[in-house]
């Protein structure tokens, strides 16, 4: 329809015969709307119906401070536990020939399939105090679940596949080539991979790192089980918007919910910036 | 020595002077070091992915499998089984359309804010699942403009089953889009060309040029944003109110079963919950593995 009007100067779309641009478009931004942008602004629009003391207040309470500290703090230790073991993981499938090895690539991918909530009752039940690992860490004075430490458990068996799933396909096109001239060059097996592989697989790394902490800020079902979920202790954030929710304090809820919106956000925009800038140095995205 | 030996059939063999002494590559690790690796790797899986998996199973049956059964007959288990299914009937669907929508938009058509678009579709993968639901309250809820008017025509949104299966969609909104939208654009648009220049209305296009070339792909993506809308938990649970037998989802009838120390129970619908995630994984390992080119995700790795 604009084929005879776009030749000249600034256009929505480049012409095309193809059909169906409006309806589908059409479609796309009023589902996107209704679904996703309406009912996050609603978020937004509460929180600046608080007003800022009011947000002030409840964003430096003892109890917001400390569940957002813990939520933070479990996260960063988790993706860091991830991006070790998830590189690891990832070397081998991509790396070595075992038996096995297609079935222990998919089951990389069961913490994406596997309900959060069993997932949670499942790590619970294992380490429990009497359970199968909670009974061998008892004697040394290791409480496992209903601490902090259960946190990082669950939130490593949640992270893993995006570490995973990030740095494989990377690895597997890194050039035979750089490692045949770092080994002609004098180089031993531990300085090529430590001065030629890895840091070509940092952009990488940091994605898969940024993806698994965010998911687990975030993650409810599989923590709430074996966190214990004791105020200022092990009390994560978005189990504290529940119980706000509960306690009929939207305002409580929507200011937490706020933060953590704000600063989600901010790490999508650091993962794109990541992927940006290893395109550009690269040539691929992370 | 023994080591050398080990080493593997596939590594360059060189002949050595003095006999048949095998080097290995210059790029890849000695076999210990391999082992060692390995064995790391591995151990870790084994810790953290199978032992909560196999854990599910042991706890079901714990007690028999005359319990096992007797926890899947209850009322309120079967209530939970059919609401799952319910909503992730309405919910897969609906982000089925709008995934080939919007992947029709933005791979077969070059228009400004292209990349904006995207972004905004990914939008709910970064938002935890909690504050997925908490929108919903927000929107729908005492305090809001919408719930009391709505209420006082007699729908019910929040804490019936329209909350949980806006909720569910808002969780599994990109997974089919951001499937079919990179696997679209590869395949670009020189079929849908050809096909309209033979005089196929763009109808017929759709049907029989583009839906088969992104078929593998599509079931990919409804794989799994089924998984997910059977399994999510966060969200359904900030919207359900919990009422047994009304707007119990699985998930959400495992925690209270599991709450109320009734482990068998809680674990024996988790088996069902743990038996969709593998037969998940089976076909999408299946997919990838059959159809690899014809799959987005997979092309990737």
């Amino acid at each position: 329809m604009s084929t005879l009007v776009a030749a000249q100067g600034w256009r929505f779309r480049k012409p095309s015969v193809i059909p169906g641009f409006g309806l589908t478009l059409g479609f796309t931004i009023a589902y996107l709307t209704l679904i996703i942008l309406v009912p996050l602004s609603g978020v937004a629009w509460r929180t600046t119906e608080l007003g800022w003391t009011e947000f002030w207040a409840i964003a430096t309470d003892e109890r917001t401070l400390k569940a957002l500290r813990i939520s933070f703090g479990t996260s960063l230790i988790a993706a860091t536990i991830n991006v070790v073991f998830g590189t690891l993981v990832a070397w081998v499938l991509v790396r070595y020939r075992f038996p096995g090895r297609r079935i222990v690539d998919a089951a990389v991918d069961l913490p994406f399939a596997l309900p959060t909530a069993v997932a949670g009752i499942a790590l619970a039940s294992i380490y429990a105090p009497n359970g199968w690992i909670g009974q061998l860490l008892a004697p040394f004075g290791i409480k496992a679940a209903f601490t902090p430490l259960g946190i990082v458990i669950a939130l490593v068996f949640i992270g893993l596949p995006f570490v995973v799933r990030t740095v494989q396909p990377v690895m597997e096109e890194i050039d035979n080539e750089v490692e045949e001239a770092a080994a002609t060059l004098g180089a031993n097996r531990f300085q090529t991979i430590q001065r030629v592989i890895l840091p070509g697989l940092a952009p990488a790394v940091l994605t898969g790192f940024a993806l698994a902490f965010a998911r687990a800020v975030g993650e409810y079902g599989s923590v709430i089980f074996i966190a214990g979920n004791i105020p200022y202790v092990s009390e994560i954030a978005p189990l504290l918007i529940v119980i706000r929710l509960e306690e009929f304090n939207y305002a409580g809820a929507t200011a937490i919910a706020a933060i953590m919106l704000i600063i989600s956000f901010a790490m999508l925009f650091a993962i794109n910036l990541i992927q940006a800038w290893s395109r550009r140095r690269y040539g691929y995205g992370g | 020595m023994a080591v050398e030996l080990m080493t593997d059939m596939s590594q360059t063999v060189a002949a050595h002077p003095a006999g048949t002494r095998r080097y290995r590559r210059a790029t890849t690790e000695g076999p210990v070091a391999k082992g060692v690796l390995i064995a790391m790797a591995l151990g870790f899986l084994a810790l953290f992915l199978v032992l909560p998996l196999i854990a599910v199973f042991i706890e079901a049956f714990r007690k028999g499998a005359g319990e096992f059964l007797f926890a899947l007959r209850e009322p309120d288990t079967l209530a939970a089984i059919r609401l799952t299914l319910t909503v992730a009937a309405i919910a897969v669907p609906l982000n089925l359309v709008f995934g080939v929508a919007a992947a029709w938009a933005i791979a077969k058509f070059e228009f400004k804010g292209k990349a904006f678009l995207t972004t905004l579709i990914d939008l709910p993968f970064s938002v935890s699942p909690v504050i997925s639901g908490l929108v919903y309250v927000l929107l729908f809820g005492a305090g809001s403009m919408l719930g009391p008017w709505l209420k006082s025509h007699g729908i019910e949104i929040l804490f019936a089953v329209p909350g949980i299966v806006l909720a569910t969609i808002f969780v599994t909104f990109p997974f089919v889009a951001r499937e079919l939208i990179p696997l679209m654009q590869d395949q670009g648009t020189g079929d849908e060309e050809a096909a309209l220049s033979l005089g196929a209305s763009g109808w017929q296009t759709f049907r029989f040029v583009t839906l088969p070339n992104i078929k593998w792909g599509l079931l990919y993506g409804v794989l799994l944003c089924n998984a997910r809308a059977m399994g999510e938990f966060g969200a359904v649970s900030v919207v359900s109110g919990h009422i047994r037998g009304l707007t119990n989802t699985m998930p959400l009838h495992v925690e209270i079963l599991y709450n109320e120390y009734n482990f068998v129970a809680a674990f024996a619908v988790s088996t069902l919950l743990a038996g969709l995630a593998l037969v998940t994984l089976v076909l999408k390992s299946f997919l990838e593995y059959r159809y690899g080119d014809e799959i987005a995700a997979a092309a990737k790795h």
